[in-house]
């Protein structure tokens, strides 16, 4: 019975990898890297939802009878351009705050704002 | 350089998994773009790592409970792979069984995004519209002569030495950019569509970039026009729907468009994935633009402070 | 009904319009909505004309009507004084980019509550907060940018938690489409899976909604906008986290569903109360105005909590009153701000004192606005506060109706530290300094504020209409859920 949620339980771990980086890192950059890998095993997990054993890809040909759920593919390619907006985003501001900090570590970036309070 | 890794294994899981298209958006985000904005924002901020992880057991508990909840749940989910899963059998085998009638579409994830659900596609275009004007607000320089010369001054030095790879990326670009083309009309039948070709499209245009140096891209691609494609390509998205709304159909609604519904489909899904990878590709060199752009300004600073 | 949005998108990146173009379409909008209030019913849209399951519906009754309603015209009413406030705050070159970014966030938000479709709102939601961060960002301090940033994380982590609930919940139900969705879980209420998504979506919702203990990010994030952005974002983006927090737990899921598979009664009232203890003293302490402003809207949000977890016809009444007095006050009082802000560039409460003469009429609204946070009679703030003590006695949950009250205590004590600067202090700092003294705002900001003060006042007079609105609403959704 478990065989047939081992892959979950994969991207769960992935999951959870990530998001411990997104918590517990410093580093503004690892920290936007946790979250790209916290994003993509959710994509792993859309996708997993959408094979069907001895599917084939959704693209109508002759012959072939089952075909992968195509709509959680369509969701996670909206995701995939969610995520690379974010990230594109969330680096921008990295930049910015080193230009404004001189540093990209969270401890130093909050000393900094006291001393100025 | 890991992260580029991890891009391409979990494309090429994706595959596996029997998601041809979201394989090929991954591989091109996931490995190609993201792993770029992170170089230069690493080669922008600082490689050095000394960062402490602080609270590492709050946030292994935060983690570890989250994990556990999700476990959990996974228990009542359907196996793997099974085919009688409740999104076998509800709303998705419309898609498969009668969207070649509908709209005539091979590839079924085009038909599903570019028809069913446009209008989510049309907010994943305005996304990433939103990221780049976002990253032309924070990041944008106004440019002065004098520094661009310096910032010349630089490249030419840079450049000269790689004057092999030069020549080769010189010859690979055309190829690139019909392979682009080649995506952004071929969703239609196998894997692709508007947002796989303008990424590979601003790849290209990357490449250029990084080997000629930015001002000469930019004398090829300016700023303003980037800008004005990309409002163009959510605009074309958007007045598809709004050409249906006038036909008397409802937003998006490409049967109207033609005589022939099946056609009109065509004709609606064509029109968008074009608005997608203009949108696409415009706003990938503009993030690219600005972020080397900064990186340029920077250097030309530090070499005038020098 | 779909039209109209979309027009607006498609108007505002199309010529990089300016403050007035945009504000006026803005307008039309809202007036178009008010009509579709008036309207009332079901209203149901199918995108692409693909009937729901299949296609994108929207999907309008008379709650997304309301909260549409809010969040048009707060934004158009903040729009009017935009022009001269970022003509400060932001360089010169940066303003049609800020501009768009405010159109395309509030899309973003109009986007959320008039979508009927759990994916599509996961899709409009990263819209608005990806606008969203770059508007904050926007701040001169540069203190902004790592609030921004801190945003950006929790933002996107709380975004992930909904498209894993969402994913989840499609997992078991094979659809996306929201009324559907709550047609077929029933079903499946029992497995473990739906109650993971269902945690999932509440703690993201939440992380969006700076509940009491996932609230961290606000503050800072208020404090550092831009003033306007500030102005926008209090008055409507919580509004729309509260509404998707509604509309999970009562539509999708069904009120039955949502008040026993967890404690969530007990949890949040305990959360809504603490949240308003706490932020209510943290924004006595508070030297910035605008902090002071953030914290208070944190307890304000728990009182829309306590409202909505007595799971009553009265309570979620309350809470949707709550929720549009709240918009009226905080964009009354933030927009006050930014126009203190414009005029002698601080919002410290040391740089306050004695602007009550200098700036009669500004600082009459916050006075107004800070009274109807107190919930003084004839402000709106009473209206609702009478209406959620009134859901709680119903209830016999006395002990939370006199924290609440309680709670109304501290208000007085944060907005009497402003008034008492303002008025009671003679006027020193960097008004002597320039000698010239400090001019009243123009125009362009008090013709909204007073806007706003006199909605607060007639609303909290004339309570008719809004009333009636909530109760619908508030009824409707009882109604579809059991």
């Amino acid at each position: 019975m478990f065989l047939g949620l081992y892959n979950y339980w994969i991207v769960v771990v992935l999951m959870m990898i990530g998001f411990y980086i997104v918590i517990a890192h410093g580093n503004l950059i690892k920290k936007l890297v946790g979250l790209t890998i916290f994003q993509t095993s959710v994509f792993i997990f859309y996708i997993s939802m959408a094979k069907v054993n001895g599917g084939t890809a959704p693209i109508v040909g002759d012959g072939i009878e089952i075909y992968s759920n195509p709509l959680p593919h369509v969701l996670i390619l909206t995701a995939i351009v969610v995520g690379i907006a974010t990230t594109a985003l969330g680096l921008a501001l990295t930049v910015r705050i080193k230009e404004a900090y001189g540093s990209i570590e969270e401890e130093e970036i909050q000393k900094k704002d006291n001393s100025t309070c | 350089m890991l992260s580029g890794i991890y891009g391409l294994l979990s494309a090429s899981f994706f595959v596996a998994m029997d998601a041809v298209d979201v394989a090929f958006t991954e591989a091109s985000v996931g490995a190609g773009i993201s792993t770029l904005l992170m170089f230069l924002a690493i080669t922008m901020t600082e490689r050095r790592d000394h960062s402490v992880r602080h609270k590492p057991w709050l946030a292994l508990i935060v983690v570890v409970v989250t994990g556990a909840l999700l476990i959990y749940g996974t228990l009542d989910m359907p196996y793997f792979g099974s085919a009688d899963a409740p999104i076998h059998v509800h709303v998705a085998p419309r898609y498969i069984n009668d969207s070649m009638q509908e709209i005539g579409v091979i590839n079924l994830v085009t038909s599903v995004l570019g028809s069913y659900r446009a209008f989510d596609t049309f907010g994943e275009v305005v996304v990433i519209f939103t990221a780049g004007v976002g990253v032309l607000a924070l990041l944008s320089v106004s440019r002065r002569p004098e520094n661009d010369a310096k910032i010349d001054a630089l490249n030419v030095s840079m450049h000269e030495q790689h004057l092999i790879l030069r020549i080769v990326i010189k010859i690979l670009i055309p190829f690139i950019l019909l392979f682009a083309l080649y995506v952004q009309f071929h969703g239609d039948y196998g894997p692709g569509g508007g947002f796989q070709a303008g990424v590979i499209f601003a790849a290209a245009v990357i490449l250029y970039s990084m080997l000629f140096g930015l001002s000469t891209a930019r004398r090829v691609i300016n700023q303003p026009l980037t800008q004005f494609i990309a409002a163009l390509g959510v605009l074309l998205y958007g007045s598809v729907g709004v050409v249906s709304l006038l036909n008397g159909g409802n937003f998006f609604d490409y049967n109207v468009l033609s005589d022939d519904p099946v056609a009109g489909q065509h004709l609606g899904i064509l029109l968008i994935e074009a608005g997608v990878g203009l949108t696409v590709a415009s706003v990938m060199i503009i993030i690219f633009f600005n972020f080397q752009g900064r990186k340029e300004y920077g250097q030309g600073q530090a070499k005038g402070d020098v | 009904m779909a039209a109209p949005l979309c027009l607006l998108f498609r108007h505002s990146r199309a010529a990089w319009l300016f403050a007035l173009i945009a504000s006026g379409t803005a307008l039309v909008i809202s007036i178009l909505l008010l009509q579709q209030v008036l309207a009332t019913g079901l209203i149901s849209y199918a995108l692409g004309g693909w009937q729901a399951p299949w296609g994108i519906e929207y999907r309008i009754d008379t709650l997304n009507a309301f909260l549409l309603l809010i969040i048009s015209s707060l934004s158009t009413v903040v729009l009017l004084a935009a022009d001269t406030s970022i003509s400060k705050e932001i360089p010169k070159e940066k303003h049609s980019l800020f501009y768009v970014l405010y159109l395309l966030s509030l899309t973003g938000m109009l986007g959320i509550v008039a979508t009927g479709d759990a994916f599509n709102v996961f899709v409009f939601l990263e819209i608005s907060s990806l606008s969203a961060y770059a508007l904050i960002a926007l701040g001169s301090d540069r203190r902004a940018l790592w609030a921004s940033y801190q945003y950006l994380i929790m933002g996107t982590i709380g975004a992930t938690f909904i498209l894993i609930g969402i994913g989840l919940m499609y997992q078991m139900t094979g659809t996306l489409n929201m009324h559907d969705l709550s047609n077929r879980l029933p079903e499946v209420a029992q497995t473990r899976t739906v109650f993971t998504a269902f945690a999932f979506v509440i703690v993201g919702v939440c992380l969006k909604l700076a509940l009491f203990p996932l609230h961290l990010w606000l503050p800072n994030a208020y404090a550092y906008a831009p003033s306007i952005v500030t102005a926008f974002f209090a008055a409507t983006a919580t509004k729309v986290a509260i509404y998707l927090l509604i509309r999970f737990t009562y539509s999708v899921f069904g009120f039955s569903f949502s008040f026993t598979a967890l404690p969530l009664q007990l949890l949040f009232v305990v959360l809504g109360v603490l949240g308003i203890f706490v932020a209510s003293s943290a924004a006595i302490y508070q030297s910035n105005v605008k902090h002071l402003f953030a914290y208070s809207s944190i307890a304000q949000i728990g009182y829309m909590i306590v409202g909505f977890s007595i799971s009553t016809v009265a309570g979620l009444t309350a809470t949707l009153l709550h929720l549009f007095n709240h918009a009226l006050m905080k964009g009354a009082l933030f927009l006050a701000l930014a126009a203190v802000m414009h005029r002698i560039g601080s919002v410290q409460l040391s740089a306050l004192k004695g602007l009550g003469r200098e700036m009669p009429l500004t600082m009459a609204a916050i006075v107004a606005g800070g009274l109807s946070l107190i919930g003084v009679p004839l402000t709106v703030g009473f209206v609702s506060k009478w209406y959620l003590v009134l859901a709680l006695l119903e209830n016999g949950w006395w002990p939370v109706a006199m924290l609440i009250l309680l709670g109304s205590l501290l208000a007085i004590v944060y907005v009497w530290r402003i008034v008492e600067v303002a008025y009671f202090q003679p006027r020193v700092g960097p008004g002597e300094l320039s000698k010239d003294s400090v001019r009243e705002a123009p125009l362009a900001f008090l013709v909204p504020i007073w806007l706003l003060v006199i909605a607060n006042v007639y609303f909290g007079i004339d309570t008719r209409l809004s009333v009636e609105v909530a109760q619908t609403a508030s009824e409707s959704l009882f109604g579809l859920s059991q």
